[in-house]
C-alpha cells in the first residue's frame, strides 16, 4: 500500500485539489494500484498546490502544480515509487523554502491527515497538556510568562500575563475564548491550520482552560471560512471520542469541551470585545475598556481571548519547554512567527521564522519578488490597519518594536506586495472606505470621519485643490487617531499617512494622474 | 433558487426552538435559518424575538448589523469576490469591469443568473484573485475563469 497525499485544504481545493484526488483514485483503480490518498492539510507552499506528495523509502516525494490532465503522466513516470516527472519536486522537506523555515506551531501542519487522532499523537500532540498538567495550573502560566509569547493577533499583549490576570479572579465560571476572526487581507495562517492541524489550537485551549481554570470554551471563526469551519468541527468530534474534550479532559471529573461558532461577515468582530457581544448573539459593537474582558469577558465572567495563533504557540511551548522557544527571535519579540505572503508575489506561502527577518529577506528569498514579473513598489504589512512600505524601508526587521518604530505594526503576519501599477492615493481612499463600511458606529470619528476621508481622497485624486485637502486629509486622521475608541478607527491613520508619506508622487495634480489613465 | 427549501414558518420554529437555550443563541438561529431557506424571512423575526426574550427591534438590529444575513431569497449563483488588498494586488478590480463588461455589477441589488458580491477576505491570498462561487472556494481567477463561471451560472436551470 503507497500513502498519495493530496492535500484538502480550501486553498488547495480552490485550485483544483478535488478534482486531482478523484483522477488518481480513478487511475489507482484503473491500474489496480494499491494506494490510499490521505487528504492533508497545506504545507503553505501554495504556488505549488495542488501539490501531491508519495510517501517512499526515502522520503515524502511531492509533485506540484498538478492538475487531473498530468495525473496519468505521473503514473506512467512512476510517482508512486517516487519516479522522475517534470513536476517532480523531489524531497517535499528538503525544499529550501522548507528548510529555512523554523516551523513550530507549523511542524505538522500539511504532514498529516489533519483528523487523525493517531497522526496527531504520532507527531508529538498531546505532549504539551500532558506537561501542564503535571506542572500544575500555576507552573503552566510560568512556563508560558517566561517563554515570551505575545498575541499574535495584532496588539502583541504579553500572553502569560493575561493568563494570570484570569487565573486569579474570583468567579464561578471563566471562559477561553479563541478569536478566529482573521479578518486581515493578506492573513491565513489560522486558517490553514484550522484545517490542517486542529488538534493543536484545541491543545492550546485545553492548556489555556487548565491555567487558568476554565471548563468551556469558544472559537469563534469568520464565515469566509466555511471549510475551516467544517474541518474545525469534525476535529472537535474526534476530540470528543479520543477524551481530549469531554467531561474527564483534564482527569476524572475534571471536564474541559469547546464549540466553534460562526461570525457573520463584520470585519469588526474581529475586536475582541466586539467578538464576545457578538458571541453573546448582540451587535458587534466594541465594549469600552476597563473593564479587561480578563476580568469580565463573555456573559460577564473572566475570559482569556487569544489569537488562534497565540493559542497554536502553547503546545510546543509546553512540551519543549519556555527557554527553548525564548531562544528564537530578538529583543522583545520572542519565538517564532507564521509570516504570509500575499498579493503579487511569485512563491506566495506561509513562511515561520524567528523574529527578525526583514521584509526584503521575506519577498526576495522567500517571494521570489512578484508574479506579474513587474518590480515592486509598495508593501503592505499588518493588514488593512498596517502601513504601506516604500522600497527603501524594506530592510525593516519584522518585529513588533522595529514596526512600531516604522510607523506601522506587524498585526497578524501578513506581508502584501504591490509592483508598480498600484496608486496609492486609492490605496489610502481604501483604506477611509473599508473603515467606514466596517465601522461599528460608536464613535463619531470612525464612523462619519472615514466617510470625509473617502470623499477627501476623490478630491484629490480628481486634482482639486490639492494641497488643502492633503491638509484636510491629516487633520482627519489626528482626530480618528485621538477619537477612536478601537484600532479600527485609531489606527485607520496609518496606511494613509505612510501613503501620503513615503509615497506623495501619487498625490500630485490631477493631469499626472488624467495622463496615467 | 439554489437549492434552498421555500420558506416555511413550522419549520423555522422548530429551528429556533431546538437552540433557543443555548448561551448567546442568535447567531447559530441566524446561520441556521439562512443555510436551510437561502435568507431570513421577515416572519422569523418575530419568532427568534420571542423564543430569545428579545425585542423585534433588538433582533432587527443584530440582523441588520451583519453584512452575511440576506433579507429576500436570491435566484441564481452568487459570486463572493475577494476586492480585499491582496486580490487588489493581483488584479480584483480588473475582473469587476470584466463582470460589468458582461453585464454583472458588484453589489447590484437586482437578480440574474449570477449575481456577484464584495467580500473581504478568503484567506487564499496566495493565491488571489480568490472568490466563492456558491460557497466554493475558487482562486487565481482570471478572465477567462470569471466567464467560465458565468456561462455556469447561465446554463443552469433556474
Ligand atoms: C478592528 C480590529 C480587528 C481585529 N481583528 C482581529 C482578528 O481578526 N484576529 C485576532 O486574533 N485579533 C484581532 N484583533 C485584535 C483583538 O482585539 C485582540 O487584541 C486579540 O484577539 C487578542 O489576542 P492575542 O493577545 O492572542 O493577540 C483586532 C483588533 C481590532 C481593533
Ligand atoms: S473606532 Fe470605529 S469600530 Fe472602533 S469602537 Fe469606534 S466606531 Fe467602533
Amino acid at each position: 500500500m503507497t500513502r498519495v497525499y493530496v492535500p484538502a485544504d480550501s486553498g488547495a481545493l480552490a485550485v483544483g485539489a478535488e478534482e486531482v484526488a478523484a483522477a488518481i483514485g480513478a487511475e489507482a483503480r484503473e491500474r489496480g494500484a494499491n494506494i490510499e490518498i490521505i487528504r492533508n492539510g497545506s504545507r503553505g507552499l501554495y504556488w505549488l498546490e495542488p501539490l501531491v506528495e508519495v510517501e517512499t523509502a526515502r522520503g515524502r516525494v511531492g509533485y506540484g502544480a498538478i492538475d487531473p490532465s498530468k495525473v496519468a503522466g505521473l503514473f506512467n513516470a512512476g510517482f508512486l515509487t517516487g519516479g522522475g516527472h517534470g513536476d517532480c519536486l523531489g524531497l517535499v522537506e528538503e525544499l529550501p523554502y522548507l528548510k529555512r523555515q523554523t516551523r513550530l506551531a507549523f511542524a505538522r501542519c500539511g504532514r498529516t491527515d489533519p483528523l487523525s487522532v493517531e497522526a496527531y499523537r504520532a507527531e508529538g500532540g498531546m505532549r504539551g497538556l500532558a506537561r501542564a498538567l503535571q506542572l500544575g495550573a500555576k507552573a503552566t502560566i510560568a512556563e508560558v510568562s517566561s517563554s515570551g509569547l505575545r498575541g499574535r493577533g495584532g496588539a502583541g499583549f504579553p500572553t502569560g500575563v493575561k493568563w494570570s490576570t484570569v487565573a486569579a479572579a474570583n468567579a464561578d465560571r471563566k471562559y477561553v475564548v479563541c478569536n478566529a476572526d482573521e479578518g486581515d487581507s493578506g492573513t491565513y495562517a489560522d486558517r490553514m491550520l484550522l484545517e490542517g492541524d486542529p488538534f493543536a489550537l484545541i491543545e492550546g485551549m485545553a492548556i489555556a482552560g487548565f491555567a487558568v481554570g476554565a471548563s468551556h470554551g469558544y472559537v469563534y471563526i469568520r464565515s469566509e471560512y466555511p471549510h475551516a469551519f467544517a474541518t474545525f468541527r469534525n476535529a472537535l468530534d474526534k476530540a470528543r471520542g479520543a477524551g481530549w474534550l469531554g467531561p474527564d479532559a483534564f482527569g476524572p471529573g475534571k471536564g474541559f469541551d469547546l464549540e466553534a461558532r460562526l461570525g457573520a461577515g463584520a470585519y469588526i468582530c474581529g475586536e475582541e470585545t466586539s467578538l464576545l457581544e457578538s458571541l453573546e448573539g448582540k451587535r458587534g459593537q466594541v465594549r469600552p475598556k476597563p473593564p479587561l474582558p480578563a476580568l469580565k469577558g463573555l456573559f460577564g465572567k473572566p475570559t482569556v481571548i487569544n489569537n488562534l495563533l497565540s493559542f497554536a504557540s502553547v503546545p510546543w511551548i509546553l512540551a519543549q519547554g519556555a527557554k527553548a522557544y525564548a531562544g528564537f527571535g530578538t529583543g522583545r519579540s520572542r519565538g517564532t512567527q507564521p509570516f504570509q505572503l500575499a498579493g503579487d508575489v511569485k512563491y506566495g506561502g506561509l513562511v515561520e521564522l524567528a523574529f527578525g527577518v526583514t521584509i526584503r529577506q521575506l519577498i526576495e528569498d522567500f517571494g521570489g519578488g512578484t508574479r506579474s514579473g513587474r518590480p515592486v513598489r509598495a508593501v503592505q504589512v499588518g493588514g488593512p490597519l498596517g502601513a504601506y512600505f516604500p522600497q527603501s524601508l524594506l530592510d525593516t526587521p519584522l518585529d513588533y518594536e522595529a514596526m512600531l518604530a516604522a510607523k506601522g505594526m506587524l498585526g497578524h503576519g501578513g506581508v502584501v506586495v504591490f509592483n508598480d501599477a498600484v496608486d496609492l492615493a486609492r490605496q489610502a481612499r481604501f483604506a477611509f472606505e473599508f473603515c467606514a463600511k466596517e465601522s461599528c458606529g460608536k464613535c463619531t470619528p470612525c464612523r462619519i470621519g472615514s466617510t470625509r476621508g473617502v470623499e477627501t481622497l476623490d478630491k484629490i485624486i480628481a486634482g482639486r485643490n490639492v494641497a488643502d485637502n492633503i491638509a484636510l486629509t491629516r487633520d482627519l486622521c489626528e482626530t480618528l487617531t485621538d477619537g477612536s475608541l478601537c484600532a479600527l478607527g485609531g489606527l485607520t491613520p496609518l496606511p494613509v499617512l505612510s501613503a501620503l508619506d513615503f509615497f506623495p508622487e501619487d498625490f500630485a495634480t490631477a493631469p499626472r494622474l488624467a495622463a496615467a489613465e | 433558487m439554489t437549492g434552498k427549501a421555500p420558506w416555511d414558518a413550522g419549520e423555522a420554529r422548530a429551528m429556533i426552538a431546538a437552540r433557543s437555550a443555548e448561551p448567546g443563541a442568535m447567531l447559530p438561529i441566524l446561520h441556521d435559518l439562512q443555510q436551510t431557506f437561502g435568507y431570513i424571512d421577515d416572519a422569523a423575526v418575530p419568532l427568534i424575538a420571542e423564543a430569545l426574550n428579545l425585542s423585534k427591534a433588538e433582533t432587527l438590529g443584530v440582523i441588520s448589523f451583519y453584512h452575511d444575513f440576506r433579507r429576500a431569497p436570491v435566484d441564481g449563483a452568487v459570486l463572493k469576490l475577494c476586492r480585499a488588498e491582496s486580490c487588489q494586488a493581483a488584479g480584483c478590480e480588473d475582473l469587476v469591469a470584466h463582470l460589468a463588461s458582461h453585464g454583472v455589477e458588484l453589489d447590484a441589488q437586482d437578480g440574474g443568473p449570477l449575481r456577484a458580491e464584495s467580500i473581504y477576505c478568503l484567506g487564499h491570498c496566495a493565491l488571489s484573485p480568490a472568490a466563492l462561487i456558491d460557497g466554493r472556494p475558487v482562486a487565481r481567477l482570471d478572465e477567462r475563469k470569471i466567464d467560465a463561471i458565468l456561462a455556469a451560472a447561465k446554463s443552469r436551470p433556474q
